[in-house]
């Protein structure tokens, strides 16, 4: 049987043959489909909800948001754009597990998120008003900003107001859900390859840890997802996977990051608070 | 037209703990008892690997949470405000299907210092009256810690709780909680593996002074059969445990450690998808109740005992619907239903990170792998100047955290760009947390009613909570917020916040604990409680309302261990005393 990553050798392989990438961006069927990502095996990939222009704006926006950079892939690399996409149209994302009766009147501060709109009306909204104001302020989409002035949307977003919503609560979701796509499961479109996992050191789908957990040590394994569960990994007498040491190659920090005061994205101390249900 | 179905002899509304301890111990006893579950049944079946090892379907889909388009509340911080509804899970959410919160629960399973059953007797002797807030409703329990006693053993037994006891009939216990009411016996399973975190905050609490112990637990640290002939696997330290199924069945819940003996005997029939909509009632018994099925058909279920014994909301919920009872007034102070309730501050909350070769895992983990200290709970300190009543328990987390949920960053880190980046990197690995749980009292302007405008799923109006923080809260989480920090500091913590309750409540906010208390308080006066000494409603004698709705105030421990103990509690009133006399107990 052949495997995913032997399938996209041979798509690519197949692509080269039709000519480069410039000669298919050229032709007018095959525009949407080149896309500024990592590889070609995203040609696979489509949008179900985001058209054309929404899917630029998503694609450039992650890629702000999580970059590549020095310690590898980002937010755009891991697919995160597709996870988003298919959020909007599953029961969870597009908002139909939430209360949505009306009425809508008005609210103090605390009573928490009280906009009539769904998760994809905000981005339907959020997506068509930054576009308008980086042609007010630039003449540009979002996408055809340089990065530099994208991290200024980016950050100005954060405090204005748009039409139907605020730039906060669009970047809110926006941010949450790349984070979200970031790592989750591969199995949900998103963290291609475990990008996102290898990042930080995370496992994926545990091993029986009775007999390392108290240690001082790293646990520096092969991170495993439920699709390499099912399909090939090793496994003990309970189904868990015996982890494998990690591949060498992964980047990661050795020293402690300095966050520096020239940083321009604003810090949000909440956003750390880790959520618990005791 | 509600079809009307043969009678039974008990039927509990909910199946979580209460239902399910309840709805065991009564069919044990012969009778014949039917459970009606709003929510879905899963089965260990529904549990095995790989699913289960899944954070985006269970930390952030919240699957084992009820969804707010089918039930929620409306919220408002004071009743001169118009309430809206809690649209998504803002605050917190709350548990669904069979099993309710003892499904989706961490397994931290504490018993109430005897201190918390009579908070105001005790403080109004030590400090004076004026030490308890005059707009305070606190009240004391109709029963002691001492009468609870041999309940609590029942339920950690049931549960196969893992721990160290601190005091075993008076003798003080090294390793254990020297300040815990006396026991019996000792746990009947020893603690769990310790993590590296929790081995650096004791070190750091020992050296300042503290008494630190392992949080009684309801993982299996050892494979175990309870006394019903149920037997538990024994814990991984997967951390995938709060929020999850297990499936190694290591976390003692409803489904893996009561309901195969309410099964066994034949004399127990579980109904899920069967959502109560009203108790019927007629003079001082109530006859039946109505429920709808997953197809929106309705039933009349006859039965001589009727147990309400759902999660804190529903049963006041119920209560009201039902016209059961008079429901509380703010204004006159007149009415019990829905009067006193509390939510349970999960704050401090203390996050911190390691510069220094500190390697914490965060991935693996229980949900009740936590080191505790007591030192500075209820009355375990001099509160004299501190102008606050009360305390807290305050520990170190390994509750197993992906990362999906946990991305801890110094205070001041961007949120997002390459610097997160690098940040949540280097420190997903070399971070951990502390957090307090804090007393909360009741006051007259925190109460639960129906809402005028906003209906849920089956069309009844929504639960309406009217609530905020008091002074005693704000100076108590403040002073606590000040421990938390020298804690982190001795562990020798890099970098660390702390994040107090602020100025008011928010329901956009997601504080996470979904603790809830009172609603249909226990007591021993008619006109200030809804519910006796055994948990029975004083309005209608074969009504017993159990679970924390009986609590009058919240403690700073975690309820459950409690509400189990109150169910058996409960059981054995009904099997001794309530079988042989229908009628009022007290």
């Amino acid at each position: 049987m052949i495997d995913r990553r032997e399938f996209l050798a041979v798509l690519a392989t197949a692509v080269a043959a039709l000519g480069t990438r410039e000669a298919i961006a050229g032709s007018p069927h095959a525009q949407r489909d080149v896309l500024p990502v990592a590889d070609l095996g995203s040609l696979q990939k489509a949008y179900t909800f985001f058209n054309p222009t929404e899917a630029e704006f998503i694609e450039a926006a992650i890629a702000r948001l999580i970059p590549n950079d020095d310690l590898g892939q980002g937010a755009l690399e891991a697919d995160v754009s597709y996870f988003i996409d298919r959020l909007m149209t599953s029961e969870y994302g597009s908002g139909a597990r939430f209360y949505n009766q009306g009425p809508f009147g008005d609210t103090t501060r605390y009573q928490g998120y009280q906009l009539p709109l769904t998760p994809p009306e905000v981005y339907r909204a959020g997506i068509a008003a930054t576009n308008r104001y980086c042609e007010e302020k630039h003449g540009k989409r979002f996408a055809q900003l340089d990065a530099g002035a994208q991290d200024e949307v980016l950050n100005a977003l954060q405090s204005i107001g748009l039409e139907k919503v605020s730039g906060a609560t669009f970047f809110g979701q926006l941010l949450s859900d790349t984070k979200d796509g970031f790592f989750s499961d591969p199995v949900y479109g998103g963290n291609r390859d475990m990008i996102g996992w290898k990042l930080v050191g995370f496992p994926g789908v545990a091993a029986n840890y009775a007999t390392t957990i108290g240690k001082n040590e790293p646990y520096d394994v092969a991170p495993v997802d439920l699709g390499a569960l099912r399909a090939r990994v090793p496994v003990d007498e309970h189904g868990h996977p015996i982890h494998q040491n990690a591949a060498a190659g992964v980047i990661r920090p050795t020293t402690a990051p300095v966050p520096s005061p020239s940083d321009r994205q604003t810090a949000d101390a909440a956003h750390t608070k880790t959520t618990f249900f005791v | 037209m509600a079809t009307r179905l043969k009678p039974v002899d008990v039927v509990t509304v909910g199946v979580g703990w209460a239902g399910s301890i309840l709805g065991k111990e009564l069919a044990q006893a012969g009778l014949k008892v039917v459970g009606l579950e709003r929510g879905d049944n899963r089965t260990q079946a529904d549990f095995a690997l790989p699913q289960t090892h899944d954070q985006y379907k269970y930390d952030r889909q919240l699957e084992l949470f009820e969804q707010t388009s089918r039930s929620t509340l409306t919220f408002r911080n004071d009743y001169r405000e118009v309430a809206r509804p809690m649209r998504r899970h803002g605050p917190f959410p709350w548990g669904q299907g069979v099993g309710g919160a003892g499904f989706h629960w961490a397994g931290w399973t504490w018993r109430h210092h005897p201190w918390d059953f009579k908070t105001k007797k005790m403080t109004t002797e030590r400090y004076g009256a004026n030490a308890i807030p005059a707009d305070a409703t606190i009240q004391d329990w109709p029963m002691t810690y001492e009468e609870l006693e041999p309940s609590y053993d029942k339920f950690e037994y049931t549960c196969g709780i893992s721990g160290t006891a601190g005091n075993i009939q008076g003798t003080i216990r090294p390793g254990g909680n020297p300040f815990e009411g006396a026991r019996t016996r000792d746990f009947p399973n020893p603690p769990l593996t310790r993590s590296y975190v929790e081995t650096l905050f004791t070190k750091a609490a020992t050296d300042l002074g503290y008494h630190p112990f392992p949080v009684p637990a309801a993982q299996m640290s050892r494979p175990y059969t309870n006394p019903d002939g149920i037997t538990m696997g024994a814990c991984l330290y997967c951390g995938y445990c709060m929020n999850y199924p297990c499936e190694v069945a290591a976390k003692a819940t409803p489904q893996t450690a009561v309901l195969p003996a309410a099964f066994k005997t034949g004399n127990y029939e579980l109904r899920s998808h069967a959502a109560v909509q009203r108790i019927n009632v007629s003079g001082n018994r109530a006859t039946s109740v109505t429920y709808v099925d997953a197809h929106g058909r309705e039933f009349e279920q006859p039965a001589d005992i009727i147990l309400l014994t759902a999660f804190t909301w529903s049963n006041t919920h119920l209560l009201l619907l039902s016209g059961l009872g008079k429901p509380y007034d703010p204004a006159t102070g007149t009415g019990v239903v829905g009067k006193n309730y509390a939510w349970h501050a999960g704050l401090p909350y203390v996050p911190m990170q390691f510069d220094k070769e500190v390697i914490t895992n965060p991935f693996m983990g229980a949900g009740a792998l936590c080191t505790s200290i007591a030192d500075l709970q209820g009355d375990n300190f001099d509160h004299a100047g501190l102008g606050f009543v009360g305390g807290a328990i305050i520990q170190i987390l390994a509750m197993g955290w992906g990362p999906l949920t946990f991305q801890p960053t110094p205070r001041g880190t961007p949120t997002w760009g390459s610097a997160w980046k690098k940040s949540v990197a280097y420190y997903y690995n070399r971070s951990a947390q502390i957090v307090g749980l804090h007393d909360h009292l009741s006051y007259r302007g925190n109460y639960l009613s129906l809402d005028p405008t906003y209906r849920d799923y089956w069309g009844n109006p929504l639960l309406r909570l009217t609530y905020d923080f008091g002074p005693n809260e704000r100076k108590l989480s403040q002073y606590l917020t000040g421990i938390g920090e020298k804690v982190a500091r001795a562990m020798g913590a890099s970098h660390y916040g702390s994040y107090g309750l602020g100025e008011h409540f928010d329901a956009g906010v997601p504080y996470g604990i979904i603790h809830q208390v009172g609603g249909a308080m226990t007591g021993s006066d008619p006109t200030k409680s809804v519910v006796n000494r055994y948990l029975q409603s004083w309005d209608a004698h074969n009504v017993f309302v159990v679970g924390a709705s009986a609590f009058p105030q919240i403690s700073s421990f975690n309820p459950t261990g409690t509400v189990g103990a109150l169910a058996y509690w409960t059981a054995g009133a009904i099997k001794d005393r309530y079988l042989r006399k229908p009628g009022p107990l007290v």
